[in-house]
């Protein structure tokens, strides 16, 4: 078991590591000089060279990506006095703060987004999938598979857009978002999240459904379940006992991997209804070529994966112990 | 599993290792047959259709139906409120067939037409790529083992690791904006080929295995032909289905992309980006989303429908 564990775990920072260096390079290979960028108009040439030896920028490429690096455990202070705590993403030259507080001030409002979206796509998917795999092909089958289609093929923000029109424009049974604190008006800071959490749940929903019914009918045609059938067993708990429980596990573990994987869904979703959380940061530095905020969020997504799927792998090993004996490090 | 707006992901029951393999392929006209007979599909296959015609001859479409996507009508859009198309259902008339864009007064049915152009190309000629990088090195790995599998296999963990959509961005955000097309195409499919690899390696290692590739091996076959008149054949109904299953992940990676603004880049028009630029326009002008995202939504769909019936007849024994 702690070889298993020891792999996992350096097989995790190898890969960081990698996506760190790749990040870094593509951004050191084809941004536009950040220097120019910050001196603004009045700009000498005088002053273009101090801000680049300040930020570093005059370093060979692998000096420059070992401070990065160190800066990223240790912290670093750049050379106009700037500090930069432990966890250290870089600075951003256009908004003069620092990367980390940036993703760190907005980290609460996407990890709401990220677990109320969780929750229900959970709750649809199971729900979703028991229910066809009970009525295998009977009608509320065929409703729900033709439910799956359809939510698995409407890109997530124009059913935003559509879902917005629909409950907020036309039939006013939401309100328009506003940014309230939950302290202040509960009631309209959870209406607020309803949409969003619809719009990000629905596409995962619709395929864990399939997951959930594929895996329930494959589970039903057991050898297990037939003997707990045949011994009589009551159906309830054939259900409960037999048959739920290693349908299910996959599920869970699959969940914890998208979960992890979320960032990538909370930028579009984040940013059609106007959401400041870690994914408008996102998707605003793209519009403004904010080159290290992208970095900085492009990295914290890699290290969500990347430890979202360990965890998931180390969870899966003790619940099914037949796992780590043809485990790939 | 991934997130499903980054395309890269096969719903959830594929094929998995074995499934499929080595089952006797059906002939190629019976599951074309099977296709036939059923309506759905047969839909599915229509739209397609006109979507690939639309696509092909869009100069000519836009000369019939009288606009072109570049061209500004300020006649059917109201100065005085803020550019709203004049009329009802965002100025649906005889002129304009699916209306006008708010603002602007371009046509919307003409850049829809040459929307489903740049849509259907990315998409298209990712999956072509993704589908030769996929099956190569997942033969490669498969059929030869060892340390190259050992490396194509890391590479593919690696890969599939890596947060693709959220770096796709980074990486098309920070490139030049002038070959986009080329650079959309290149990112997706090096994200996108390793979850094709990997089913094409788990088969290739289970047929090497079976009795007629060893037969071969025994009766002196070159390793070439062995890979390519005994092996690949027995992917083939595989290949098929994953590529068709493929095809609607990358048109909605496409439109994502270009919704965020590091895809197709203005004025070349694209579904993603049409659908982008309604967001200011939601409240007042719906027909403005409803149209480039009714048409993206049903290709998305008639691709997956399409996928799924080719995998039920290709593989009829297979889970459902």
């Amino acid at each position: 078991m702690t070889r298993f564990v020891v792999n996992r775990v350096a097989g995790m920072l190898l890969v960081l590591f990698l996506v760190c260096l790749f990040t870094y390079m593509v951004f050191f290979l084809l941004s536009p000089d950040p220097a120019v960028q910050i001196c603004g108009k009045n700009c000498t040439p005088e002053r273009i060279d101090q801000i680049r030896e300040n930020l570093g920028l005059t370093d060979p490429f692998l000096t420059q990506f070992w401070n990065f690096l160190s800066g990223l455990f240790a912290g670093r202070t750049y050379g106009g006095g700037i500090e930069c705590a432990a966890p250290c993403l870089g600075y951003s030259f256009q908004t003069s703060q620092l990367v980390t507080d940036m993703i760190v001030q907005r980290l609460p409002v996407t990890a709401v987004v990220a677990i109320g979206a969780a929750v229900l796509w959970l709750l649809m998917g199971v729900i979703g999938g028991l229910l066809s795999a009970v009525q295998e092909g009977k009608f509320a089958d065929k409703f729900i598979a033709g439910l799956t289609l359809g939510g698995m093929s409407v890109p997530n923000y124009v059913l935003a857009l559509a879902l917005q029109y629909v409950f907020v424009v036309w039939l006013q049974v939401l309100p328009f978002s506003q940014a309230v604190p939950f302290a202040d008006d509960p009631v309209q800071w959870f209406l607020n999240f309803i949409l969003p959490w619809s719009v990000l749940a629905i596409g995962y929903a619709a395929s864990y459904t399939r997951l959930t019914r594929a895996n329930v009918i494959d589970t039903l045609n057991e050898n297990f379940v037939r003997t707990a059938k045949a011994k009589g067993l009551r159906p309830d708990l054939v259900w409960r006992r037999h048959a739920l429980r290693p349908a299910l596990t996959p599920i869970v573990t699959i969940a914890g991997m998208d979960f992890a994987g979320l960032l990538g869904g909370a930028l579009i979703t984040e940013t059609v209804f106007g959401i400041n959380g870690v994914g408008k940061l996102a998707a605003d530095s793209i519009t403004k070529n904010d080159q290290p905020v992208i970095m900085g969020v492009t990295l914290l997504a890699a290290f969500f994966v990347v430890v979202g799927n360990m965890v998931v792998d180390l969870l899966y090993s003790v619940i099914d112990p037949r796992v780590k004996a043809g485990a790939p490090a | 599993m991934t997130i499903p707006s980054t395309g890269l992901q096969v719903p959830a029951e594929s094929p998995n290792e074995g499934d499929s393999a080595g089952t006797t392929p059906p002939a190629r006209w019976s599951v074309l047959r099977n296709l036939l007979r059923d309506w759905a599909a047969l839909a599915c296959l229509g739209y397609v259709g006109l979507i690939v015609l639309m696509a092909v001859f869009a100069p000519l479409i836009v000369k019939v139906s009288g606009w072109g996507p570049y061209e500004f009508d300020q006649s059917a859009i109201d100065p005085n409120m803020g550019g709203i198309p004049l009329g009802s259902w965002g100025g649906i008339s005889g002129e304009h067939w699916l209306g006008v864009e708010p603002g602007s007064g371009r046509d919307i049915f003409a850049r829809i037409v040459y929307g489903a152009r740049s849509s259907l190309l990315i998409a298209l000629s990712a999956t072509l790529l993704t589908s030769l990088l996929g099956v190569v090195f997942g033969l490669l790995a498969g059929y030869f083992g060892g340390r190259t599998d050992m490396v194509i296999s890391r590479v593919m963990e690696f890969l599939m690791a890596f947060p693709a959509l959220i770096f796709m961005i980074a990486v098309l955000s920070a490139l030049p904006a002038d070959d986009r097309a080329y650079l959309l195409v290149l990112v997706i499919s090096v994200f996108g080929w390793p979850y094709l690899a990997r089913i094409v390696r788990g088969q290739t290692m289970s047929l090497k295995q079976r009795e007629f590739v060893e037969a071969a091996v025994a009766s002196g076959a070159s390793r070439r032909t062995v890979v390519f008149t005994e092996i690949l054949p027995n992917l083939r109904s595989t290949i098929l289905v994953m590529v068709t299953l493929a095809v609607p992940g990358y048109i909605g990676t496409e439109a994502g992309l270009s919704f965020l603004g590091v895809g197709v880049v203005p004025p070349t028009p694209s579904w993603g980006q049409m659908i982008a630029s309604s967001v200011s326009w939601y409240a007042v002008v719906p027909t403005y989303f409803l149209v480039p995202g009714t048409f993206l939504a049903l290709l998305v769909l008639s691709f997956m429908v399409l996928g799924d019936r080719i995998r039920a007849a290709v593989d009829p024994g297979g889970r459902s």
